[in-house]
């Protein structure tokens, strides 16, 4: 054994041990790279689906995708825009851009029973940043179901907000009152909210990052009301033809008579 | 000093025979009870506020840290006659680093929603007293093998005590374990409400402080009389 208290000893010693652990570290990071990726990407497929079903194997997840999601991408008057790819946006930075330059994604589910569009959305919770999607019926108005995800909210507070407690809330709600974005999610629990379609009970203790839900929903129905609008008027005939064609849109009282 | 036992084909000899021997399972069993990195060490406080809120984090924390505790141990065992003493802590703290830079990768891609739910919390392993404590205070001077021993067990004792907190905090705090709801809803029309000072890492201090009290109350030997 030579002198380990050297210092040529000590500065090998030192400079093997980085190199060994860089490599090491370098090779699982590159090595895992892909199968990361995919993990990712299931998981935002995940999440896109979980806003109208409750999906959980994985092969189920792509073929799902893959056969009932038409991707969109928009701009803020709602025209459509071309050569981008909506799962390839990161809504993050868009909503960074001025209004004229941002595209926004939105994925159209085909189910049999009707389109749901999934809107993504992203804010800010108390900590860090709060996404997901809100998926509305063919009213555009009545929330199909919504799922919440966040970075780094407070486990048992803020975190809550990705429970199925929390989330299944949403379903049934309006959004809006004509033009009047109404939908709120209120501080802490109310006997009430059942009866309302504009109120979701919010989360004691977590009322900031109730908040920033509620921020961005509104920040979502603001960006994409001008495509709504067009959608409803039947002007927005840009969407690929879906396995069958839907003519018109229906009542808000056809609307209720649709089951899950 | 280790390097004469280590050479010596007597002990080598008794290792070979008995991987569980009495002495080794003790490794285990005292991190549990009388030697626990977090009632008796004081070790590895900072994140038992923080993970507890919740059991089913406080589960997947105690599994990263004893897994880290276990194999940073094993690693810097069987390198400890190499390590240059001016910079060791700082060799520990590579090695530890790495393990929870590796542990993360693989989360990442094998179970990415768990990994989601923990990001913050992986990387606070490296933080964790224990890990570096056990290090210093017994891979430093043991062989490979006890030291994977004694760094499983004080991942376990780390874990029972996580355990006992997220239990007490979540069903106090929120009425429910590990998501479901436990206190019904008949209590709650009843006028009983969760305790929200239990929600916060606050509540974490005095339960932790009363886990002390009780162990040390039916074991006078670990009273501290200097």
């Amino acid at each position: 054994m030579p002198n380990t208290n050297s210092n040529s000893y000590t500065f090998a010693y030192a400079g093997v041990l980085t190199l060994i652990v860089a490599i090491a570290l370098a090779a699982a990071a590159t090595g895992l790279k892909p199968i990361q990726q995919q993990a990712i990407d299931l998981d935002k497929k995940r999440s896109i689906l979980n806003a109208v079903t409750s999906l959980t194997d994985k092969q189920q997840i792509l073929k799902d995708y893959a056969e009932k999601v038409t991707e969109v991408v928009i701009d803020q008057q709602g025209n459509a825009v071309e050569g981008v790819k909506a799962f390839d946006l990161v809504l993050k930075k868009e909503y960074k851009k001025s209004d004229a330059e941002r595209r926004l994604p939105l994925y159209i589910y085909n189910a049999p029973e009707g389109k749901k569009y999934i809107v993504p959305m992203h804010g800010a919770g108390l900590w860090d940043e709060i996404w997901g999607y809100i998926a509305l019926d063919q009213d555009l108005n009545t929330i199909k179901g919504a799922s919440f995800d966040h970075k780094g909210e407070t486990p048992g507070l803020g975190a809550e907000i990705t429970t199925p407690k929390f989330q299944g809330q949403f379903e049934g709600k309006k959004l809006a009152e004509g033009d009047q974005f109404k939908l709120t999610v209120l501080k802490g629990i109310h006997a009430d909210t059942k009866s309302n379609v504009y109120a979701v009970d919010g989360i004691s203790g977590a009322t900031i990052t109730g908040n920033g839900v509620n921020a961005m929903i509104e920040k979502s129905f603001t960006s994409y009301s001008n495509y709504f609008q067009k959608v409803k008027s039947g002007a927005a005939n840009n969407t690929p033809p879906p396995p069958q064609q839907e003519n018109g849109i229906k009542t808000p009282e056809e609307q209720k008579t649709e089951g899950k | 000093m280790s390097q004469a036992t280590e050479t010596s084909p007597v002990i080598q000899e008794q290792n070979k025979e008995a991987w569980f021997s009495p002495k080794n399972r003790k490794l285990i069993s005292d991190p549990l009870t009388d030697n626990n990195p977090i009632t008796i060490q004081i070790l590895g406080l900072c994140s038992a506020l923080a993970v507890t809120t919740q059991v089913k984090p406080a589960i997947i924390m105690a599994i990263g840290v004893t897994i880290v505790t276990a194999f940073s141990n094993l690693i810097i065992a069987i390198i400890r006659n190499t390590i240059p003493t001016r910079i060791r802590m700082i060799v520990q703290l590579v090695i530890v680093a790495a393990l929870v830079a590796l542990v993360d990768q693989v989360l990442r891609a094998v179970v990415y929603d768990v990994s989601k739910q923990l990001s913050v919390f992986v990387g606070l392993i490296i933080t964790n007293c224990i890990v570096m404590g056990r290090l210093e205070a017994f891979a430093m001077g043991n062989k490979p093998w006890p030291s994977f021993l004694d760094g499983i067990g004080n991942g376990l004792g780390y874990g029972a005590i996580l355990v006992i907190l997220a239990v007490l905090r979540e069903l106090f705090g929120s009425g429910t374990l590990i998501g479901y709801q436990i206190v019904p809803q008949a209590v709650y029309d009843m006028g009983y409400v969760n305790n929200g000072v239990m929600v916060t890492p606050a509540s974490a201090m005095f339960l932790i402080a009363i886990i002390i009290w009780i162990q040390r109350s039916r074991n006078p030997k670990l009273v501290d009389i200097s």
